[in-house]
C-alpha cells in the first residue's frame, strides 16, 4: 500500500477548519438560530403598529402592551414545556385538555379557602407530574407513538372532564385571582413574570443541565444516544413531566384570571396546536435536537401581536385562521431553506 | 504483545425471534492486540459484538473482562466495563458539536450545572493525544468528514476509558489515505495496552493490522490463526468455505467495444475543473480518486444532480444537459449510489415495489405493457441471483449485497445504455461482491457503458478496462486496466504531476 504523508489535510479538513475560523467571528445574537425569529417579530411589530395606526386603533399604548403580555402568558408558559417535548423529538397533543382539567381542579380544590391555596396548586402540581409520567411511561414502555400517546392522553383527560363536570367550577379566591390573574408592576403584568420564571428555568435546564443535554441528545438520535449508553427512557419520561407542569402551571394561571375553573378553556384555546405552532415558528425542528425556547418566546410573541392586531381590526375569524395559518407555513419553507444552505 | 487476557467470551448463544444467528462462540482477546474478525456479511460479527456492547443480552455463554464475570443490560453497562464501539454506521449528532458528543451521556457537572469548559478541555486533549489538530472541541459535528467523524467515534471511546475497542468496518467509508491515519491511531492506541477487535473485509488491512484473526461464518466460530502464519488465499477459503479461484472476471475484448455512449468534455462545476472523458458501450471504465477528490461529482452533475458551470455531456452523440435526474433516467442513465440505504432503496418497501421504483416515474404503465424486454420481478431476480423469501420481503431485511441486487435491478428495469455505479460493493461480502463484478460484467457484455467509481483499488484493478484518476477536483490521468496500485495512488495523491 502507498503510504500518504499524514500532513497532507484533505480539502474536507480545510473547509471545516475555515467554517470554524468564521463561526468564531460570527459568535453572539446573530449566530444564534433565534435571530430571524426576532427579526420577524420585530418586523411584524411595525408592520402592525402602522396598520392599526392608520386604521385609528391604539397599538404602543400602555392599555395595548399590556394587553398582549398578558395574552401571550398562557399559550407562552405551556409552549415553552411544549419545546422540550418537540426537542427531544416527541410532542404533548394532551396539554389543551390538561389545561381544562388543572384550571377545574385548582377551584374545585381552593373552594374560596384562602388557607387552601397553597394545597390546591401542589395538588394540581402533582396530577400534572402524575400525567406527563404517564405520557412518558407510554411513549417509553408500551412503545406507543408520541402522536398517538398523547392523543388517547387527550382523550381520557376530556372524558374525565365531562364525567366530573358539566360547566365552570367556582371557589378560586378572590386575592389569589386578584395576584396572579390582574396585578401588575408597571406595564408588567404579574402573570408576565411568572412566564419569564418558567422561561428562565426552562432556558437554564436545557443550555446548563445534563437533563437539558441529553433532550437534545435524544432529539437528535435516540439510536446513538442509547449507543452512547444514555438511559433515553428516562430523558424522555422527564421532558414529558416538564411538559405536563408547565400545562397545569397554565391551567392555574387560566384560573386566576377567570375565577373559575372552565372545562372548555383548554380546548377553546386550542393550546395544543397552538402551542406546537409557536414552537415550530420559533424555529425548533420538529424533528427534534434542533431549537430552543428563546425562538419559542418570539413565536408566542409573533402570535400574539397577530391576534391583537386581528382584534382591533375586528377580522372575523376566517381570515385570521388563513393568516396564521400562512405564517406557520411560511416560517418553516424559510427554516427549511436555510437549514438546506447550512448542509 | 502482553499475554494478559484482556476478554473471554465462550459459548455465546443468540436467537432472534425464534431463530440462533449465533451458535456458540468463542473469542478472547488479549491486552495490547489487534485481533481481527473476519467473515461474511450476515455471519454473525455485527451480533456478536452488539452482545460485547450490552445492545443484545446473550441467550447462553458468558463473557469475562479480567477474568470476572459480567452481564450487561445496557451499553451504558457494558461503557462503564471498559468497552468502547465504533459502529459501522456512526453513532454521532450532527447538530451538537464534538465535545457534546464526546461527552453525550456523561457530561461533568459543577453543582448540578454541566461544565462546559471542563468539557472542552478534555476534549482538547483526547485530541493532542491522537494528533488530531484539523478540528476543535467546539465544532459541529455536520462540518466534519468521515473520517474527522471517525477520529471522533475513536477519541469517544478512547474518553471512557476503553481498554477494548471494536472497530466495525473502520475504514468502509474512508479514502486510501485516510485509512493510513486511521491505522496510526489504532496502534497509538495498541501502545498503550489497549485490546483492539477489528472487523473489516478488507483482507489486506487486517494482514497489514492484525496480531491474530478469526473467521466467523453463519454463527459460529471457524478458526482463529495468527496472522503471521496464514494467508489470504486460506483465509478467504475459510470465510466462504470454496475455493475461489479468481477474483474478477475477465475483461472484454477489444473487439467487444461499441460507439461511445457517453462523451464528456470540459465539464466544470464548483468542484470540478475542466473534466473530459469518454465511455464506449461494453465498456468498463474505472474512476479513482481519494475522498473529496471529486468522483462522486462528475456523476452527479452528468446524472443532472448538481448544476454544470461550463462543459457539455453528450449522451449516444446527442449533447444533453440534465436539470434533473429524471431527466437524464428518461434518456438512459442509471446511477447506483454510495449510499444505498438512503439514497438507493426505500428501505420499508418491498421488493418488487424497489425493482419497480425507477420505471415506474419514467414510463407510464400502458407504455410499459407496450415495451419489449421489460423484466419481470421474478426474471430480475434471477438474472441478479437474489436471495430472497419473496417479492413482497421488505428490503431492510436483505443482507448487504442482495440489497445492491435490487437497486441494480431497478436500474436495469429501465433499459439503460449508461450505467454509473458509485462504492458498487462497499460493506458487501466477499461472496457476494464476486456476484456483483460479475453482473457488472455482464452488464457491460450486453453493451451498456458502464462508469464505476471506487475506493476499493483492487477492484478498480481488477474490473476496469481502462482507469481515470481523480485529483483534487482535475483529472489527474487515465492507467489503462490492470494498472498497480502505486500508479493510481500517485495520480490521485498529485504527487505524479511533477513527473509529468
Amino acid at each position: 500500500m502507498t503510504v500518504v504523508d499524514p500532513s497532507e489535510s484533505s480539502p474536507g479538513t480545510r473547509a471545516a477548519a475555515r467554517k470554524e475560523r468564521v463561526a468564531g467571528w460570527r459568535v453572539g445574537v446573530l449566530a444564534s438560530p433565534a435571530a430571524p425569529v426576532y427579526g420577524a417579530l420585530i418586523g411584524i411589530i411595525v408592520l402592525a403598529w402602522i396598520v392599526v395606526t392608520i386604521d385609528g386603533g391604539e397599538f404602543l399604548t400602555t392599555g395595548n402592551i399590556v394587553n398582549m403580555l398578558q395574552r401571550s402568558v398562557a399559550l407562552g408558559i405551556v409552549s415553552l414545556g411544549q419545546t422540550v417535548v418537540i426537542l427531544l423529538g416527541s410532542l404533548d397533543l394532551s396539554v389543551a385538555a390538561l389545561i381544562s382539567l388543572s384550571s377545574l381542579v385548582t377551584a374545585q380544590q381552593m373552594d374560596g379557602q384562602p388557607g387552601n391555596v397553597i394545597p390546591a396548586i401542589l395538588i394540581v402540581l402533582a396530577m400534572g407530574a402524575g400525567v406527563g409520567l404517564a405520557n412518558g411511561l407510554i411513549i417509553t414502555k408500551l412503545r406507543v407513538n408520541a402522536f398517538i400517546a398523547t392523543l388517547g392522553m387527550a382523550l381520557i383527560l376530556g372524558g374525565i372532564i365531562e364525567n366530573g363536570w358539566s360547566g365552570p367550577q367556582g371557589g378560586v379566591t378572590d386575592a389569589f385571582s386578584q395576584d396572579l390573574g390582574y396585578t401588575r408592576f408597571g406595564v408588567i403584568p404579574m402573570s408576565f413574570i411568572l412566564f419569564a420564571v418558567v422561561a428562565v428555568v426552562i432556558w437554564f435546564i436545557l443550555r446548563s443541565t445534563r437533563f437539558g443535554y441529553r433532550v437534545y441528545a435524544v432529539g437528535g438520535s435516540e439510536d446513538v444516544s442509547k449507543l452512547s449508553g444514555l438511559r433515553t427512557h428516562r430523558t424522555i419520561i422527564g421532558a414529558h413531566i416538564v411538559c405536563s407542569l408547565t400545562a397545569v402551571i397554565t391551567g392555574i394561571f387560566l384560573a386566576s384570571r377567570l375565577k373559575a375553573g372552565t372545562p372548555t378553556v383548554g380546548l377553546d384555546g386550542g393550546y395544543d396546536l397552538e402551542s406546537i405552532a409557536a414552537v415550530v415558528l420559533g424555529g425548533t425542528a420538529l424533528t427534534g435536537g434542533r431549537g430552543g425556547v428563546i425562538g419559542t418566546i418570539g413565536g408566542v410573541f409573533i402570535l400574539a401581536v397577530l391576534d391583537n392586531v386581528f382584534n382591533q381590526l375586528e377580522f372575523n375569524s376566517f381570515v385570521r385562521d388563513v393568516v396564521r395559518g400562512i405564517v406557520i407555513i411560511a416560517a418553516v419553507a424559510i427554516y427549511a431553506r436555510r437549514q438546506e444552505k447550512k448542509a | 504483545m502482553s499475554e494478559q487476557t484482556l476478554l473471554q467470551m465462550e459459548g455465546i448463544r443468540k436467537s432472534f425471534v425464534g431463530v440462533e444467528v449465533l451458535h456458540g462462540v468463542d473469542l478472547d482477546l488479549r491486552a495490547g492486540e489487534i485481533h481481527a474478525i473476519v467473515g461474511e456479511n450476515g455471519a454473525g460479527k455485527s451480533t456478536l459484538m452488539k452482545t460485547l456492547a450490552g445492545v443484545h443480552a446473550p441467550d447462553e455463554g458468558t463473557i469475562r473482562i479480567d477474568g470476572q464475570e459480567v452481564s450487561f443490560h445496557h451499553p451504558a453497562a457494558a461503557q462503564a466495563a471498559g468497552v468502547g464501539i465504533v459502529y459501522q454506521e456512526f453513532n454521532l449528532l450532527p447538530d451538537r458539536n464534538v465535545a457534546e458528543n464526546i461527552f453525550i451521556g456523561r457530561e461533568p457537572v459543577r453543582a448540578g450545572i454541566v461544565d462546559r469548559r471542563k468539557m472542552e478541555r478534555e476534549t482538547a486533549a483526547l485530541l493532542e493525544e491522537v494528533g488530531e489538530a484539523s478540528f476543535g472541541p467546539r465544532t459541529p459535528v455536520r462540518w466534519l468528514s468521515v473520517a474527522q467523524q471517525q477520529v471522533v467515534e475513536i477519541v469517544k471511546a478512547r474518553s471512557l476509558n476503553a481498554r477494548i475497542l471494536v472497530l466495525d468496518e473502520p475504514t468502509a467509508a474512508l479514502a486510501e489515505g485516510e485509512v493510513e491515519l486511521l491505522f496510526t491511531l489504532v496502534r497509538r492506541l495498541q501502545e498503550l495496552g489497549v485490546g483492539v477487535l477489528y472487523i473489516s473485509h478488507r483482507l489486506r488491512e487486517v494482514f497489514a493490522l492484525s496480531d491474530r484473526i478469526t473467521v466467523i461464518k453463519d454463527g459460529g466460530v471457524v478458526k482463529t490463526l495468527n496472522t503471521a502464519e496464514t494467508n489470504q488465499r486460506e483465509l478467504v477459503n475459510l470465510m466462504v468455505g470454496r475455493e475461489l479461484d479468481g477474483y474478477f472476471p475477465e475483461r472484454g475484448a477489444k473487439d467487444d467495444l461499441g460507439d461511445v455512449r457517453l462523451k464528456v468534455s470540459g465539464l466544470s462545476t464548483a468542484l470540478l475543473r475542466d473534466v473530459s472523458f469518454e465511455v464506449r458501450a461494453g465498456e468498463i471504465v474505472g474512476l479513482a480518486g481519494l475522498q473529496g477528490s471529486g468522483r462522486t461529482e462528475i456523476a452527479r452533475a452528468v446524472f443532472g444532480a448538481d448544476p454544470i458551470a461550463d462543459g457539455t455531456v453528450e449522451i449516444d452523440g446527442k449533447a444533453k444537459r440534465f436539470k434533473h435526474p429524471r431527466q437524464a433516467v428518461k434518456a438512459g442513465l442509471g446511477f447506483i449510489t454510495e449510499d444505498r440505504k438512503a439514497e438507493g432503496l426505500a428501505l420499508a418497501q418491498s421488493i418488487s415495489d424497489n425493482m419497480l421504483l425507477a420505471v415506474r416515474t419514467v414510463m407510464p404503465s400502458r407504455k410499459r405493457r407496450s415495451t419489449p424486454g421489460l423484466m419481470t420481478v421474478k426474471e430480475l431476480a434471477e438474472v441478479t441471483e437474489l436471495r430472497a423469501r419473496g417479492p413482497e420481503q421488505e428490503v431492510r431485511f436483505l443482507s448487504g449485497g442482495n440489497q445492491q441486487k435490487v437497486v441494480l435491478s431497478k436500474w436495469l428495469e429501465t433499459q439503460p445504455g449508461i450505467l454509473i455505479f458509485d462504492e458498487p460493493t462497499r460493506g458487501i461480502d466477499v461472496g457476494a461482491k464476486a456476484g456483483i463484478h460479475d453482473l457488472i460484467r455482464k452488464l457491460a457484455k450486453d453493451g451498456v457503458a458502464v462508469l464505476m467509481i471506487s475506493s476499493e483499488l483492487p477492484e478498480l484493478i481488477g474490473m476496469s478496462d481502462r482507469i481515470l484518476v481523480m485529483h483534487e477536483g482535475v483529472l489527474a490521468g487515465e492507467l489503462p486496466g490492470g494498472a498497480s496500485e502505486p500508479q493510481i495512488m500517485e495520480l490521485a495523491t498529485g504527487s505524479a504531476e511533477v513527473a509529468a
